[in-house]
């Protein structure tokens, strides 16, 4: 029987804290935000893991600030870049010495490398990129009551239950889904980036923080790949996350791609800086790059304006941009999800209504 | 030298999505697609049999109809398949089918030159997480989001995806890569391919062939098994209270921008 069964001799939620170049990620945030409610619902203390190189402890307290009670900070050159091989050792090794009930992992190409990675060495499951997470039955109960269509009062719930309820997308997105891990521990997580939100920093909780230095035990040996390079992209990318307009584009392009992409640049442009997002449709096909791809294995977006022209709007897609402020929806089947979705709908073609749309919005700006 | 490719047959999501009692997918009454991601790692694999001409099998776990995606691969250029299918096997999690698989592999038998192909996930899942726990439960170094694939030997150097650019990694053989859909265009089965592609072998290999390899652990695969469950499964809400704009496109456009103007959107 693994060591990973003997749940409860594991307690407290730990929260993975990535940085690149010695900087936390703004992941962190959202994810010690999170973990602060969790571990209230549970009565535990909530605890930061953060490795690096030399020096990038100085960050840590930052986090006690978001509610972290502890930071575990492992030094080690061989840490200052990620790689699978030294964190999975790092990370398993300091987990099963010290026994969280929960581990969460930001949802990043990293986190996403390393959480399947740890799962599996430390015999325990792991539920991808969740959008929601519970502990108290009580919570999982009134956000079944908002986010779902189940009839919750004709539900028997174990009211004691203390499994994570750990909520994602799923099956391609169509529905949503609750998984648990009843039988090992730690229950891990990665969660999407963007989507949970960040508690406000309280100075006086960042200096209470403690930090407690871990040494990591890691040789060559154990050190199976090399990066060569770590290179940012000079390419401009789309700041979509921080867009207050954002038009996106669906599969209704297919019969001129391009011409598509032009009348939603321009719309986007009359609105005022917006920028051109698109759904996973568009990114598949290679008429836009990933970066501009919105919803479940894209961004999650909350901008002021959400244009979506000719997006049938499955679940997936909706998960990434519902909690926009207004959302405008065009599309030439009427019974389109994405009208259920939208502030306002109108049944067309995108390529005769958007170019009347940027027109108007022009015509309002210059009389406005 | 062989290069195995593990490959998942997906419900085309795009279409009709069924749903099962117990919140599993109902796979039997959707189309299939051979999962997008898993054709990039095809093509990388084949692209280095073309160079090297090492022995390309495509490897898949699901229920017998997956046979013949196996064959639409050979029919691409693999040289032969492996079916895992079991009952047993059925609604495993990442964990469960990671460990069935690794055991498979170790059962066909990973040489030091050989290669691991997967891709970086599968669309009804989107989980990325099968490629990572093979390598882990068959000790392997991993590369995962590999969008470029240089080979010199028993060295590997593969460009990583990252959300804010790339890292450069060096590995050796054996190794596994999930590969990304930027890495290359895949090929199409060519007309031999598919004349051929019933005479060449498809291995099956099920519970009992699998039951005594070490890495599978017989109490965590399969629905019961599987370290993580369903809880419960469900569909939002309808958000109400949208409006539908009547008229014609102009008349829409003009209602559209009246609302907008009197809110002060724009």
């Amino acid at each position: 029987m693994a060591n990973s069964a003997n749940i409860s001799e594991f307690s407290g939620i730990w929260v993975f804290c990535e940085q690149r170049e010695g900087k936390l990620m703004s992941t962190d945030i959202e994810l010690i935000s999170e973990g602060r409610k969790l571990a209230d619902e549970r009565g535990t203390e909530l605890v930061g893991l953060l490795l690096g190189g030399a020096g990038v402890g100085s960050a840590a307290k930052e986090m006690g600030g978001y509610g972290a009670d502890k930071m575990i900070v492992v030094e080690d050159e061989k840490l200052a870049v990620y790689t699978t091989d030294a964190y999975t050792k790092v990370i398993c090794d300091v987990i099963t010495d010290k026994k969280p009930e929960v581990f969460l992992i930001g949802a990043s190409n990293i986190g996403r490398d390393l959480g399947p990675r740890v799962a599996a060495r430390l015999h325990t499951g792991l539920c991808a990129d969740c959008a929601h997470l519970d502990i108290n039955m009580e919570l999982y109960t009134e956000f079944l009551r908002e986010a779902s269509t189940v009839d919750v009062d004709s539900v028997k719930f174990d009211m004691e239950d203390t499994n994570m309820k750990m909520t994602r997308p799923a099956f391609g997105g169509h529905m949503m889904a609750t998984i648990i891990c009843p039988r090992f521990r730690p229950c891990m997580a990665t969660v999407r980036p963007g989507v949970l939100k960040k508690a406000a920093f309280d100075q006086a909780k960042a200096d209470a923080c403690r930090i407690e230095t871990v040494n990591a035990v890691l040789s060559e040996d154990d050190l199976r790949t090399k990066v060569l390079e770590v290179v940012k992209e000079t390419r401009k990318m789309v700041d979509l996350i921080g867009a207050e307009v954002i038009v996106a584009v669906g599969n209704g392009i297919s019969k001129d791609p391009q011409k598509g992409i032009a009348a939603a640049n321009a719309l986007a442009e009359a609105f005022g800086g917006g920028v051109v997002g698109a759904s996973r449709a568009v990114t598949d096909a290679g008429w836009l790059t990933a970066d501009h791809q919105v919803g479940q294995t894209g961004k999650t977006v909350r901008p002021k304006i959400y244009v979506a022209l000719g997006i049938s709007g499955a679940i997936q897609h909706r998960a990434g941009m519902q909690d926009s402020e207004l959302i405008i929806a065009v599309n030439t089947n009427e019974d389109a999800p994405i009208f259920e979705a939208a502030d306002y709908g109108l049944v067309g073609d995108l390529f005769e209504i958007a170019p009347l749309m940027t027109e108007a919005v022009k015509s309002a700006k210059a009389a406005g | 030298m062989r290069i195995y490719v593990c490959v998942k047959q997906v419900p085309d999501t795009s279409g009709k999505v069924a749903v099962n009692e117990n919140g599993t997918l109902d796979r039997a009454s959707m189309a299939t697609i051979i999962n997008p991601d898993d054709m990039s790692a095809m093509e990388a694999a084949l692209r280095i049999k073309d160079e090297t001409g090492c022995q390309v099998t495509a490897v898949t776990m699901g229920p017998p109809p997956a046979e013949g995606m196996l064959r639409e691969l050979i029919a691409m250029g693999a040289d032969d398949g492996v079916l895992i299918s079991g009952r047993e096997f059925g609604g495993s999690d990442t964990f469960a089918t990671s460990q069935i698989v690794a055991g498979a592999l170790s059962h066909l038998g990973v040489g030091e030159e050989d290669i691991i192909f997967c891709g970086r996930q599968a669309i009804d899942g989107d989980t990325a997480q099968v490629g990572p726990q093979i390598a882990e439960k068959l000790n392997l170094p991993q590369v995962t989001y590999a969008a470029a694939i240089e080979k010199d030997g028993k060295v590997l150097k593969v460009r990583r995806l990252l959300e804010d650019g790339y890292m450069t990694v060096e590995v050796q053989t054996p190794c596994l890569i999930t590969c990304v859909k930027e890495l290359n265009e895949p090929r199409y089965m060519t007309v031999k391919g598919i004349l051929e592609c019933y005479k060449k072998p498809v291995a099956v290999l099920d519970f009992e062939a699998l039951k005594d390899e070490p890495l599978i652990d017989l109490d965590t695969i399969g629905l019961k098994g599987s370290p993580t469950n369903i809880f419960r499964s469900f569909t939002p809400p309808q958000k109400g209270a949208g409006q539908m704009l009547a008229g014609s496109p102009q008349e829409m456009v003009n209602e559209l921008a009246g609302q907008l103007a009197a809110k002060h959107v724009i």
